[in-house]
């Protein structure tokens, strides 16, 4: 399990850095939602997996009777998550925005701040 | 009372933020407040340093959990320093905003988003916890990329764009560097990484995070290799938007960087050689960029890159007296970039225009103002007594101490470039004789303001400039209040009992 | 996307889904679920109802602008954040009501915080969706 997971995340990292290379910006925002997903897999892959072993005490315990899920890496891909939920959104309205502005969804054609001012 | 005083800050800006957020349609309401609501927070800041200044760092568990398992918010020196030039250049950015930015732009909800930028800051200053400072992180850049695209003019859009995607790709390295550290150690609690860093055995695998995280770090705080997004997207925003970027965002960077390589990765030659590679780098190559630059706003980006580089060299030579140069840097740099930037917004309001070839003789025309502008100009170069000199000083010696040849010379050409770009800006904005440039139609000049409007655009400049005086002349206490907190951050035994001390969480 | 079948179906779903959104964020302290799954489904209840009767009949049915939602969210959770403050207990600390109350289970500061969740989640996300179907 775990070696499909890493190259699933190699693949994804590797997948994402391309697509954000390149210089369509609609490419650009696939680029960066396949990375963050890249990301919180490797957040989960390091938090060790183990399965069927929720982190729930049994009701008539107070302590784990044996060996438990880690729960902090899901907290954080949650956290992760909502976070690229809406930095993603606010990503499809910008690049709408500067497709109507600019006219252009080409990286390279996008240089109105590079002229002498 | 004061057992939380540490989170105040906090929930101030927070607090003045969903205020302002009721009051939305109804922007002369909202100026009132925010710049009320920075009055207070300067009040809650003092209180706040002087607290830790008296008492030593203290701590608050978020949700009453022991420390390695909650959520901890830890104010040493240093955090309670950088909380209170927080609240010092947002009250004075809140007042510069009130009459800089449009109408247009406010109705847009520029406030609300302006102070939930300085509860990002405050946290991210604040919190003792490596995943809290991502989403702080996420927070600030959240609230900086609204502000940035305010307005949605062309070039904006496009610097926006770049700003964007590097910000975005530093949070991914971040998060996968989180990842790497959590799946070394399992623990998030910088304290607690601190002590179970130091005893893993794998070496390579620890430089390896400490590259993540440097990486992070340093497209945040535009370093050398990875600052091209910055000149390319400060000068678009309205300048009060770029004068708390420019004094803020870039040092938060700084800040992570010096809190995670005093205290979690410590010790390795090769990750401060690196740094050290890296700052002078980026203290020549931010110089060269700016000399050639024609837009001032644009000079400034470049220079805010190549200062950079004296906090970073600070943090590289890893010696108290360094590290305290360092320190005494950010507490001027913060200052005194805020203040260029509202400069340079000043300028453009009376001139209609920013770039250098076009400007001048504002002399003949405002000779008090050019006087004052010339505190923020000449406290930037570190004319002696002003406040950009002394912490050089500090990092001159500390570099002779370590016979770093390279280092000296690096920050002396820094210094050396910063002194002739001022003297051009000087020259041609100042003194050269006045041009005749095109009216501009539907644009609000200086001289059509109200008297209200125009101590709006005075008085913050005036305050830090003060600020920044006092800085220079009383340069003893802010020397040794970054003595300090360097002798804070070379003991890291201190942070660590801290956080554990207090770990015996309250009962109520 | 406006079929005789969606329309109808999208207005018995809306309810339906409004009260599915409840029951997800009331279980979510001791089961899978909380505020912002809940918050999720209610957002996606108004999406299916604007997908299947267009944006304005849906706005007309909302009343009031969606991010009017985000500062009473807000505030609920820094009330309840900050409230044991006032007890000299850390920020965020959960304070609970001793004993249950029917149907809702034991009630704490946690609560509300997740009420607060809830909306902010519903404000925000109906927002840019709002936004993004009102610029193409």
């Amino acid at each position: 399990m775990e070696i499909v997971l890493a190259i699933m995340i190699g693949f994804l990292y590797a997948a994402g850095i391309y697509m954000i290379l390149r210089r369509s910006l609609v490419k650009l925002i696939l680029g960066i939602i396949i990375l963050g997903n890249g990301a919180n897999l490797l957040i989960f892959l390091l938090g060790r997996i183990s399965k069927g072993r929720p982190p729930i005490i049994a009701g008539d315990l107070k302590v784990f009777a044996e060996a438990y899920a880690d729960p902090i890496p899901q907290a954080l891909i949650l956290t992760a998550i909502v976070i690229s939920f809406g930095l993603q959104s606010f990503a499809i309205i910008l690049i709408k925005r500067v497709y109507k502005v600019v006219k252009t969804d080409d990286l390279d054609e996008m240089n109105a701040i590079d002229q002498d001012s | 009372m004061t057992n939380q005083l540490v989170i105040y800050p906090l929930l101030l800006q927070l607090f003045l933020s969903i205020f302002l957020m009721f009051a939305w349609r109804r922007i002369s309401w909202q100026r009132v407040i925010s710049i009320v609501g920075g009055f207070i927070n300067i009040a809650v800041s003092i209180w706040l340093f002087a607290f830790i200044w008296n008492e030593g760092t203290h701590t608050v568990q978020a949700g009453n959990w022991a420390a390695p398992f909650g959520i901890t918010f830890v104010a040493d020196i240093l955090s309670a320093t950088l909380v209170l030039l927080t609240a010092i250049s947002g009250l004075a950015v809140s007042v510069f905003s009130a009459s800089s930015i449009v109408a247009a732009r406010l109705k847009y909800g520029y406030f609300p988003i302006f102070h939930f930028l300085l509860l990002g800051l405050n946290g991210a200053f604040l919190t003792g916890d490596v995943f809290n400072l991502y989403v702080w992180f996420e927070i600030i850049i959240i609230s900086s990329f609204v502000l940035i695209t305010l307005g949605g003019e062309k070039a904006q859009l496009e610097g926006a764009v770049k700003y964007f995607t590097l910000n975005i790709l530093a949070s991914m390295i971040f998060l996968t560097a989180i990842a790497v550290l959590y799946g070394l150690t399992g623990s998030l609690n910088m304290a607690d990484l601190s002590i179970k860093v130091a005893a893993i055995e794998n070496r390579g695998l620890v430089e390896i995070t400490g590259i993540l995280f440097l990486i992070a770090f340093g497209i945040k705080a535009a370093v050398f290799p990875l600052y091209f997004w910055l000149p390319d997207s400060y000068h678009t925003p309205p300048s009060a938007v770029s004068a708390i970027f420019a004094g803020l965002l870039t040092k938060v960077g700084v800040y992570a960087l010096i809190r995670f390589f005093t205290l979690i990765f410590v010790d390795n030659t090769f990750l401060q050689d690196t740094i050290l590679v890296m700052a002078i780098l980026t203290l020549i190559s931010g110089g060269l960029g700016a000399l050639v630059q024609n837009n001032l706003r644009k000079v400034f980006s470049y220079l805010i890159i190549c200062h950079i580089g004296f906090m970073i060299i600070g943090l590289g030579l890893f010696t108290e007296m360094a590290i305290a140069g360092a320190i005494f840097y950010l507490i001027h740099d913060i200052v005194v970039k805020t203040n260029l930037f509202m400069v340079s917004g000043l300028i453009y309001r009376i001139t209609g225009t920013n770039s250098i070839r076009s400007l001048g003789g504002l002399y003949a025309q405002y000779p008090m103002l050019s006087l004052l502008v010339a505190i923020p100009l000449f406290s930037l170069v570190g004319i002696p007594p002003l406040s950009g000199f002394w912490p050089k000083i500090s990092l001159i010696t500390a570099a002779f101490e370590g016979e770093n040849w390279w280092v000296i010379g690096a920050i002396l050409f820094a210094s050396l470039i910063t002194l002739v770009i001022i003297a051009k800006v000087w020259a041609n904005v100042i003194w050269k004789e006045k041009l005749e440039l095109p009216e501009r139609l539907n644009f609000r000049y200086y001289e059509k303001l109200t008297n209200e409007g125009k101590m709006q655009l005075v008085a913050p400049i005036v305050f830090l400039s003060l600020v920044s005086l006092y800085i220079g002349f009383g340069a003893e206490h802010v020397q040794q209040l970054s003595s300090r907190v360097a002798t804070e951050l070379m003991d890291r035994q201190q942070y660590i009992e801290a956080v554990f001390k207090s770990s015996q969480t309250t009962k109520p | 996307m406006r079929t005789i079948i969606l329309k109808t179906a999208s207005s018995y779903l809306l309810p339906v889904l409004l009260i599915f959104s409840v029951f997800i964020l009331l279980r979510g302290h001791y089961l899978p679920g909380g505020g912002f799954v809940g918050g999720l489904i209610a957002s996606m209840a108004y999406v299916l109802h604007a997908f299947a009767n267009g944006l304005s009949d849906t706005k007309n049915l909302l009343r009031f602008h969606p991010g009017f939602l985000m500062p009473i969210g807000l505030a609920l959770a820094f009330v309840s954040g900050m409230a044991p403050l006032f007890l000299d207990l850390p920020f965020m600390t959960g304070l609970w009501y001793p004993g249950e109350i029917p149907v809702l289970g034991s009630i704490g500061s946690a609560l509300f915080f997740d009420i607060g969740v809830y909306l902010v989640v519903v404000g925000v996300t109906l927002t840019i969706i709002f936004t993004i179907v009102d610029t193409i």
